[in-house]
Formats: C-alpha cells, structure tokens, sequence
C-alpha cells in the first residue's frame, strides 16, 4: 500500500470535493433545480399568509428556514446517487484515501453547493420581503452557514445510506428531517431577533447549540460514515 | 445472493442456540397481560377521584407507565446498536429491532393519550410548549424513521449497521431536541407545574396504583420485545434456510 504517495485525509477530502463541484458545474442541473425550487418556494410561501394580519418581514425568518431545508434536501439527494452511475462509489472505495475522507469530500462539496443556493437565496428573500439591508441579513448569512454545516453533516451521512436502500432518496427526508430539527428552531429563533434588530446577546443561547450540533454531529457523521459502506 | 454467505448465515443462526421453535403459549406475555388488565381494573374501580381532574386523571394510569415504558425501548434499542456495530452480534441487532418496534407502539400510546388529557385540562389538544409531549413527537419520528430504514434493506448485515448507526445518532440527538424545546417554551409559557400531580403527595392509594401500572407496563414491555425477537429469530431463520436451498 503506497500510503506515502496518497494525500492526507483533508487534501484527499478536497480532491473528492473538487470532483462532485467539477461535475456539478459542468451539468448544473441540480444546481439551477434547488435554485428555483428556493425562490419559488419563497414566492408561494409569501401567499400563504394574509399580508395585513402578519407583516412580511416577521415572517421571513420562518419562510427563509422552511425554505432553506427543503432546497438542501434537494441537493443532498444527488450527492451519493451520483456515484451509483457506472458504480463511481467503487472507484472512490479502491483509491487510496481514507473512508473518513471521502465522506468529508462529499460533504465540502455539499456545503459549498448548498452555500451558493443560499447566497441568491437570501439576497432574493430580502427583496421580496422587504427586509433592511445591512448588518443583520450579514448576520443571517453567518447563522445560515453555521445551520448549514450541521444540515450537510448529517444530510451527507443519509443520503449515503438512503441511496443503498430500495426506498433510496424518499428515505433521505424521513432521516434527516428529524435531525434538522433542532438546527431549524434555533436557527430560526435566532434570525427572527436578529432581523428584529435585537441585540446578538439575546440570540446567543440559540447559537450556542447550533455550534455545539455542528460539532458533535460533525465528528459522529464523520466517524459513522465507514460503517455505511460495504465492508 | 450467493448461497455461500447465506448457508454461513445460517451457521450463526444455528450456533446461537435459537432454532428450537417454541411459542405455543408465551406465559410472559399472558402474564404481562394479566397484570395490565388487574392495573386498569384497580385504576378505574378501586382508586379514588383526583378531586381536582376527576376522572381525567385516570388517563395518567396508562399514560405515564406508557411513557417509561417508551423509554426503556428505545433505550435498549440505543444500547444493542452499539454492541452490534461493536461486536457484530446478531442477536443484539434483533434484540434492537424487536425494542424499537416496541418502542413505537407505547410512544404511539402516549401520544394519543396525551392529547386526550390535555384536551379536558388545559382546553387544548396539542400544547407546543409542553416540552414533554414535543419531545415525545419528534422521538416517534426518530423510531419510525429507524423502522422505515430497516425495512428499506434486505441484506442483514448492512441493515443491522445502518440501523445501529441511524440509533446511535438518535440518541446524540435527544439532549439537542430535549434543549431546544426547552429553550422555545420557557421563553412562552412557565412550565405547567400547577395541575401536575405532585407524586411523593399523592393520596396512598393512588401511589400504589401508579406503582402497579409501572410494574405492570414494563412487564408488557419487555413481554412485547421478547415476542418480537422471536419473530426476528424465526424471520432470520428462514431466510437461511432459503439461502440454504439456493431458491434466493
């Protein structure tokens, strides 16, 4: 085993993502697919509620996190169910990188895809909500990441294992969902007093446990993932 | 499937002691259902009136024991997913798939029974901010999504590690949902302390009978896990035996 050639677990990571990212941009179907579904979403969502009773801006934060899971299922599907063409996952099993690499690969590319979803996304949800531009959507934009990188941690584990059953990806938001709970609800509570121009302190006790779910499933996913593949 | 690994799958099967079927009459779970019944009996006809709730109160009878025994299910579903992913033994994984399909039978209990307490004491069928009920919700979620996903894979192995795998993250979940939804409520509501029966004051009688009912529930709940591991035994069986007469 020539492990002295192979790269490191991270500059491994990096090659897998920079491979899903090169076939992600040279198709960019899915892409522009959990794009629209995002900003259509957040245009129907707009109707859901009567305008005088609740304003626009009080309900962007929920229309945005609502929004914003539904389109990172949307991505995630893809992100094994690529490898299953011409069995790609067995190609990367026999390259000489580490397990814990690949899933950390695919979930770089995931966070990155879902990353720039979200950097239109935003931006559109403050133009059809009429949200102030300014410190708290930058603010938002850092809760959305930091909710993001527990959404991919968990979303990459599942949609490596939902793509090996027979139910493959409507097993993905059974699976996930549950587990996006908790990001949905602090993140959530969060945005809604940043764009309410609370002070931070306030949305602190929510954004402590956003990082603490980061960690630990960051570390879990990463250390479950062996265990999903064929031994 | 080849026949080789099933055949060596049924060398484990048969190596574990497990082949003799005997289920004629599951005294367990004859006598688990026996005490519930007595428990029901004694909680309708021969404890008194909660002076406060009447006889909605008795709902708690069933929906408290329901609620624990909930948790030792899913708990020892959490504990067998790591033996299995450790030690590779198949009988923990079956013990965890017979746990978590029990597991969801007495969440299912509490949930339909919650509400209908709920309904005639605080005037509402569902309270969000009843960190219990909410949390309860989203565990059914978990487990029935733990189920979904076994019955998604047809070969043992992978489905015992993705099922282990899914359990363990399960249970690094809980304290994250558990702290959410109290975040989210105790910024609403104060916890509802007041109607809550306050158990070490509880009239003797009562106390007594709320013991029996736990005794009574966990009886019936490790008589349901017991009589789903046979089942998984049998299934296990004759899928190796299948496997033996090359028909897969």
């Amino acid at each position: 085993m020539s492990r002295a050639r192979a790269p490191g677990t991270f500059g491994a990571a990096w090659l897998v993502a920079r491979k899903d990212l090169a076939i992600e941009f040279r198709t960019r179907t899915a892409f522009f697919s959990a794009l629209v579904f995002a900003v259509l979403a957040l245009c129907i969502f707009y109707f859901a509620w009567d305008e005088s009773i609740i304003a626009p801006a009080q309900r962007a934060p929920g229309v945005l996190w609502v929004v914003l899971a539904f389109s990172a299922l949307l991505g995630l599907q893809r992100s094994f169910s690529i490898e299953e063409h011409d069995r790609g996952i067995d190609a990367l099993l026999v390259s000489p990188i580490s397990r814990e690499s690949i899933y950390l690969g695919k979930a770089i590319g995931n966070l990155l895809f879902l990353c720039a979803i979200q950097l239109i996304t935003i931006p559109a949800l403050a133009l059809f909500y009429n949200l102030p531009i300014g410190r708290p959507l930058m603010v938002v934009t850092a809760i959305v990441l930091l909710a993001m990188i527990g959404i991919v941690a968990v979303g990459t584990l599942f949609s490596a294992m939902a793509v090996n059953t027979r139910l493959a990806e409507l097993l993905l938001p059974m699976l996930s969902l549950p587990f996006f709970v908790p990001i949905l609800m602090n993140a959530a509570q969060a945005t809604t007093r940043v764009l309410g121009d609370r002070p931070l302190a306030e949305s602190w006790p929510w954004l402590k446990i956003l990082i603490a779910f980061d960690l630990v499933f960051v570390v879990a996913c990463t250390l479950a993932f062996p265990f999903t593949l064929e031994e | 499937m080849t026949s080789a690994p099933a055949s060596a799958s049924a060398r484990t099967v048969l190596s574990s002691g497990l082949t003799a079927p005997k289920p004629i009459f599951d005294w367990f779970f004859a006598l688990a259902g026996l005490s519930v019944l007595a428990v029901a009996v004694r909680a309708i006809y021969f404890t008194p009136m909660e002076a406060l709730q009447g006889a909605a109160q008795k709902i708690y009878y069933i929906h408290v024991p329901s609620a624990l025994g909930a948790y030792i299910a899913v708990g020892i579903t959490a504990l067998t997913s790591v033996v299995y992913l450790w030690l590779h033994d198949e009988r923990a994984d079956r013990l965890a798939e017979a746990s978590a399909e029990v597991a969801l039978v007495f969440i299912t209990v509490v949930l339909t029974t919650g509400p209908i307490w709920a309904h005639k004491i605080w005037g509402a069928w569902w309270v969000w901010w009843d960190m219990r009920l909410t949390f309860t919700l989203f565990l059914w979620f978990i487990v029935a999504a733990y189920l979904v996903l076994r019955d998604g894979i047809e070969d043992p192995a992978m489905r015992g590690r993705y099922g282990a795998v899914l359990a363990i993250l399960g249970a690094l979940l809980i304290p994250f949902i558990h702290l959410s939804v109290y975040l989210f409520s105790a910024r609403l509501h104060p916890m509802p302390v007041v109607l809550k029966p306050d158990k070490p004051s509880l009239p003797p009688e009562m106390l007594t009978t709320f013991l029996l009912a736990f005794v009574a529930f966990t009886l019936l709940c490790f008589a349901l896990i017991r009589a789903r591991y046979r089942i998984a035994v049998q299934r296990d069986l004759v899928t190796a035996f299948e496997g033996d007469g090359g028909s897969r």
